[in-house]
């Protein structure tokens, strides 16, 4: 048995485009051509290259599977605009998606376009009109570099003009190229020449029927190849009036296409459906086309006069606006759209007997859709926050009417309470999860943030809620958790428990909340799994086989966890010192920082900020999960992130004008050394001056030769001799942030309040990276000549570090405390530590700087007791509250 | 050009050398058909990782450096391929480890073997001797083992990497029109290597782990051009790295569309690699399978790395998911990248005993 691999025509941008015989007409882009669009070479000359790029998406929107690009005109340097552009387009994958035709008369420019496309493009064109051995070459060399190629049936006598020299070039061509040049015949595509019809002239009168003919003769005698043209050439005599040239396009394609043409260049605004075509224009149409009468142009002419031109006009299509009300709602819904909202539930209203009737009714028809469509995935999370926006303004409208005719509340499929703990700031995720639930009918109570957990406990009785769902992002928020479930256990709770969040982890609720709370506890991460979590927890019939199960998943999962941490080896903490890392200590490695002591930026300006962004980490907060800019055009998410990266910039140019969020730093370079080798000590001997750092060090038994390392080792111990430095900041652009989003949540506009907290965090974010670049080449200076992308700067591709406290090099987050000590932070740029040392306003990044060629991001992984005890005595606290705040480090002793 | 020439007049420098060529022009031939033909009985296994196996010597720089390069003014560490001259009998023992797994191709020592890649450690001008000298390496430990078990021939893939440069995306995002090399750098680069592959004795051509299709487009027409000149035939695979669950390369393209990029010239087979585990590579084998009439390759890593980023997966883990791909019948070579060591390519060997491999298409 062997599989068949029938010879196709087959093309490459980001995406393929394989044409069969099965295919539809393949389109090809006609705008990007300098010689056919004055627009496009206006701004090629002008080089404005990103209007140019403009009008290549434009095309590749609007359906152009191929998009032909010319650059030949007497006032461009042609090789030097067609390789920018092209290389432009290869930075824009909604572009590059599709595969490129380059389209030279000068072969110098079509080498040099071949040379930076990665896909399998076309090549417009060759032919023997320089004679076989440069047709030879040129063919030779598109085969090598991988394309597909246009031959024009041209020779070194001229152009075909006739049905026998069109078959005769074409025969020729195709024979030096399959049989010599050895180029497959799928990838050879013939342009047989439109010329234009009824100019008058007698011999032109064939022009389009020989065109017709060949085209059949050539995909019936060359096998395998493709016949294009373009089709705008047929109807030249009739520039001015449009709608006969539209039918002539049509026509001519229609019998073009029965005959084999198989791909084309075609304005689509200058094409009409040829069964739209009237019957009398139709006919005169044909009469030309088919050059079926010998007065066959007089008349199309003459029946021109009649024909008035019409303007194609484009508008926003309205016409759902004219369906039943029902739809209406559905579709404002699973849109998004606000605009008409207001007048189509006031209509459901006057029609209802209650008020009510239209949430439950109306609105929970068409978000019933939403959920459907969300949980099969055709629709994604920032859609459905948007058709939360309307929902809210539509409920939002009912409210009134529904308290004044004393109607019984909405009866919600169950009750569930959200907070983030004690000592957390973080939102952005329980805000996106209590929106969806809220889109399935469920009734949210939110706590907000920093709740404490007296109040989610009293506040849960008071309710009578359901399920009580916790969110965290720091590493002290899991205490809180499992504090929270075992205090839930001692009152006799039977709520189930959701936990949400970054830095928790189903192994972390299996293994530490889990037992101490009989009752369910589930992780849930992700806003369409809650739905369905929830839905299971609260399903009167089934839950309670649900909930055994969930019980025991999580008992298997502990089991299988603490078996495989069981296994790892850890050293006491004198061993790890004794494999600590050792650097050598080269006074070269070591720059004294241009600038020592502190600085603090007030109010910096956040257009800087704004080439720095990384944003990947942007889509992941609002579950589209892929890398920026690859995201916008994925297959699945593509349109979505989109859209979403388009409110964003919306969004952050409107921050960035009316100066909505401040942007603070503060940072300081010191002295430093280290001590009794985990702690560094920063600053002079002076005890009133200088702080101390306590780092901690890996102990998990290592393979030989690779070190258990602290962050200590990349400072020079004081017994080197050698003066050594390291420095610390806080950054921040999260003041205003929290204005700004209880003004999106007043207008009930949940999509915009998440947006301008996650916006802030990636400010934040970009603002730290910003000053660690500032650092190492101006403050610091020890990497003066540094020239890094965004890219590399996201990829760390520098020398130095920025860890920061609670984050995997440290862990520890009490260390905060002496950041905030050494640089005044609070007092200087106001930026404080809450209960559970989380940073306020939440978009703060702070840190220490490590500038050793050495120095780089670890992971601490597990301690044991002992560093813990040691880790204690060294800062002076009890054994118990080093204990609390390291937990989530510390090796089972279980 | 200067960079070609300069390179010419070394490949003759003795006799030796000389009549080596004028042997491997009549080998490449047989090979040829040689391999295409076994290609269609079994299936055929490549080696693991070099680099893995490679830092279990723990070599220091001084390691790295041996005497001739002992006054080198950069540091030297962590440049593998020189290894083919500064510890050849590590290189030989890697090979020979692999060869005892199962193995039928091993890779050559020369991933970063261009003027492009070796720039970081200033030894331009090296880069013939390097991919000679390592070719010659696995060459000799490839003829030990064909001549003692001659039912079952050893083959030599001269391995050529991306690079650490990429010809169709800028480095710098506030200027993506910017290329850091551009496709004629890259060609007269790959043809040097590709020269040097052949005169040390590679049987096929390896053109691995391509994350920019424009940069393998750059390898292929390079390897055209040394075919045309010397009148030979060379067996090619071309094996693109699916880069994320995104399942495009670091470039965009998705499986198909990277397919379609590379299948104009005769190739022995197209294939993927690294940084993707075994099962991850299964829908992309799929694409591949399904829409090429050359034969497939695959060489996944030992999974995904873990938080440390080393690679835990167990030659039976791995070589459980390898056996998806034989029964899906997706493969006709098979063998493992980054964290893969001989016990894994043993295990891959033994299951891959008991399947047929994927049926050639022929073209119509």
């Amino acid at each position: 048995m062997t599989q068949e691999n029938p010879r196709y025509l087959k093309l490459s941008g980001l995406e393929p485009l394989v044409i069969t015989p099965q295919s539809n007409f393949v389109n090809v882009g006609e705008r990007t051509n300098v010689a056919g669009s004055k627009k496009f070479l206006r701004l090629i000359k002008e080089r404005k290259f990103e209007e140019a790029l403009d009008v290549a998406r434009h095309q590749v929107e609007g359906g152009a599977q191929i998009i032909d690009i010319n650059m030949d005109d007497g006032l461009i340097d042609g090789k030097e605009a067609m390789v920018s552009f092209l290389n432009l387009i290869g930075s824009e994958p909604d572009i590059a998606r599709v595969p490129i035709m380059i389209d030279s008369s000068k072969w110098e420019i079509i080498e040099a376009g071949l040379q930076v496309v990665q896909g399998k493009c076309v090549v417009n064109s060759i032919s023997l009109k320089e004679g076989e051995a440069e047709f030879i070459r040129q063919a030779t060399l598109i085969k090598r570099y991988g394309a597909a190629v246009i031959v024009m049936a041209f020779d070194e006598v001229g152009q075909a003009d006739t049905y026998a020299r069109r078959i005769e070039i074409a025969q020729r061509s195709y024979d030096i190229l399959v049989d010599q040049v050895k180029f497959a015949p799928e990838d050879i595509i013939f342009d047989l020449n439109i010329f234009p019809v009824a100019t008058g002239m007698e011999e032109h009168r064939k022009n389009a029927i020989d065109f017709i003919e060949g085209t059949r003769w050539v995909r019936k005698n060359l096998p395998h190849c493709s016949v294009s043209g373009g089709v705008s050439n047929v109807s030249f005599s009739f520039r001015g009036n449009n709608p006969v040239r539209e039918a002539m396009h049509s026509v001519f394609l229609y019998h073009a296409i029965e005959a084999g043409m198989n791909m084309g260049i075609v304005n689509p605004a200058l094409l009409e459906v040829y069964d739209d075509i009237p019957k009398d224009l139709l006919e005169h149409v044909e009469d030309v086309i088919l050059d079926r009468r010998d007065d066959a142009t007089e008349r199309l002419l003459e029946f021109a006069e009649t024909v008035v031109g019409k303007a194609k006009e484009s508008k926003v299509d309205l016409s759902w606006r004219e369906e039943p009300l029902q739809h209406r709602i559905t579709r404002a819904l699973v849109k998004g759209i606000d605009q008409f909202i207001i007048e189509d539930i006031e209509e459901a209203r006057q029609q209802a007997a209650r008020p009510l009737e239209v949430i439950e009714g109306n609105l929970m028809t068409g978000m019933n859709v939403v959920g459907d469509l969300f949980g099969s995935g055709k629709m994604f999370l920032p859609q459905v926050v948007k058709s939360a926006r309307v929902m809210k303004k539509a409920v939002a409208y009912l409210t009134p009417f529904i308290e004044e005719s004393k109607d019984a509340a909405a009866s919600a499929a169950g009750r569930i309470l959200m907070a983030t703990v004690k000592g957390d700031v973080h939102d952005i995720g329980k805000n996106i999860v209590s929106v969806v639930l809220a889109c399935n009918n469920y009734e949210i109570i939110d706590l907000g943030v920093m709740v404490p957990p007296e109040i989610i406990i009293q506040k849960a009785r008071e309710e009578q809620v359901d399920i009580i769902g916790l969110s965290g992002l720091i590493t002290p928020s899991l205490d809180e958790m499992v504090f929270l479930a075992k205090e839930m256990e001692r009152q006799q709770f039977t709520v189930p428990l959701l936990i949400g969040g970054a830095t928790t982890s189903k192994a972390h609720t299996a293994v530490k909340i889990d037992p101490v709370y009989s009752q369910s506890v589930v992780h849930v991460n992700d806003a369409s799994r809650a739905v369905t979590v929830v839905g299971d927890l609260l399903q009167k019939d089934t839950s309670e086989g649900y909930k055994k199960s969930i019980k025991l998943d999580y008992e298997s999962f502990r089991d299988r966890f603490l078996n495989r941490t069981k296994q790892k080896e850890y050293l006491s903490i004198e061993d790890a010192r004794k494999n600590k890392l050792q650097l050598e200590w080269n006074p070269d490695d070591i720059t004294k920082p241009k600038q020592l002591g502190i600085q603090v930026w007030e109010d910096f300006p956040l257009d800087k900020l704004v080439d720095f962004v990384d944003w990947s980490p942007f889509f992941r907060s609002w579950d589209l999960h892929g890398k920026y800019p690859d995201i916008l055009s994925d297959e699945v998410v593509g349109i979505q992130a989109k859209e979403l990266f388009g409110d964003a910039q919306k969004m952050l140019r409107q921050i960035l004008d009316k100066k909505q969020l401040r942007a603070k730093a503060i940072f300081g370079l010191f002295p430093a050394n280290q001590i009794n080798e985990d702690d560094i000590l920063v600053g002079t001997d002076d005890k009133k001056t200088s702080v101390v750092f306590r780092t901690l060090r890996q102990q998990l038994k290592k393979r030989e030769g690779v070190p258990n390392i602290a962050l200590a080792d990349f400072i020079a111990p004081k017994d080197s001799g050698i003066q050594d430095y390291m420095g610390c900041f806080c950054v921040t652009t999260g003041f205003g942030t929290q204005e700004l989003a209880e003004k999106y949540e007043q207008e009930l506009d949940d999509y915009g309040s998440i947006m301008v907290k996650a916006l802030a965090d990636r400010l934040a974010e970009a603002f730290a990276e910003y000053l660690h670049k500032e650092i190492r080449t101006k403050y610091w200076g020890y990497e003066v000549s540094e020239a890094l992308s965004n890219d590399e700067l996201i990829n760390e591709k520098y020398r130095g570090i920025r860890p920061a406290p609670g984050y995997p090099a440290c862990p520890d987050h009490l260390e905060k405390i002496t950041i905030w000590k050494l640089l005044g932070i609070k007092e200087k740029i106001g930026v404080e530590l809450t209960d559970g040392l989380a940073m306020w306003p939440a978009a703060s990044v702070s840190g220490y700087y490590f500038g050793h060629p050495k120095a780089k991001y670890f992971g601490l992984g597990k301690i044991k007791e002992d560093q813990v005890a040691d880790f204690a005595e060294r800062k002076g606290i009890a054994t118990a509250e080093a204990q609390k705040w390291l937990a989530p480090n510390i090796v089972d002793a279980t | 050009m200067d960079n070609v020439k300069n390179t010419s007049h070394r490949r003759f420098h003795n006799f030796l050398d000389t009549l080596y060529y004028l042997l491997s022009l009549f080998r490449d031939n047989f090979v040829m058909e040689a391999i295409e033909d076994i290609l269609q009985k079994r299936i055929l296994i490549l080696d693991g990782a070099m680099g893995t196996m490679l830092q279990r010597y723990k070599f220091t720089e001084e390691d790295f450096r041996g005497e001739r390069f002992k006054d080198w003014k950069q540091p030297l560490i962590g440049n593998n391929d020189l290894l083919s001259l500064t510890q050849p009998e590590a290189l030989a023992e890697v090979h020979r480890k692999y060869f005892e797994a199962g193995a039928d191709i091993v890779e050559t020592n020369t991933f970063s073997g261009t003027t492009v890649g070796m720039a970081d450690y200033g030894m331009e001008e090296l880069v013939y001797e390097l991919n000679y000298e390592s070719a010659r390496i696995a060459k000799k430990v490839a003829d030990e083992f064909t001549a003692k078990e001659p039912e079952k021939p050893r083959f030599v893939a001269g391995s050529i990497g991306p690079t650490n440069k990429t010809a169709s995306m800028s480095p710098d995002v506030n200027d993506p029109g910017y290329r850091a090399i551009s496709f004629d750098e890259l060609r007269i680069a790959y043809k040097e290597q590709v020269e040097a592959l052949l005169d040390g004795g590679s049987d096929i051509l390896l053109v691995e782990t391509i994350f920019d299709t424009l940069n393998a487009k750059a390898a292929l027409f390079a390897i055209e051009e040394v075919k045309e000149e010397r009148d030979i035939q060379v067996p090619v695979m071309v094996s693109g790295t699916i880069t994320d669950a995104s399942g495009r390369t670091l470039s965009g393209q998705t499986a198909e569309a990277f397919l379609i990029s590379i299948s104009h010239l005769p190739i022995l087979t197209v294939g993927f690699n690294c940084a993707l585990g075994a099962n991850q590579l299964v829908p992309h084998l799929e694409v591949l399978s399904a829409k090429t009439a050359f034969g497939v390759s695959a060489h996944p890593n030992a999974g995904l790395p873990n938080a440390f980023g080393e690679y835990d997966e167990t030659p039976e883990q791995m070589a459980g998911q390898i056996r998806e791909y034989l029964e899906k019948n997706l493969v006709n070579i098979v063998g493992g990248c980054c964290g893969t060591t001989p016990e894994h390519i043993r295990a891959i060997a033994e299951i891959a005993k008991e399947f047929k491999p994927r049926k050639l298409a022929v073209t119509v």
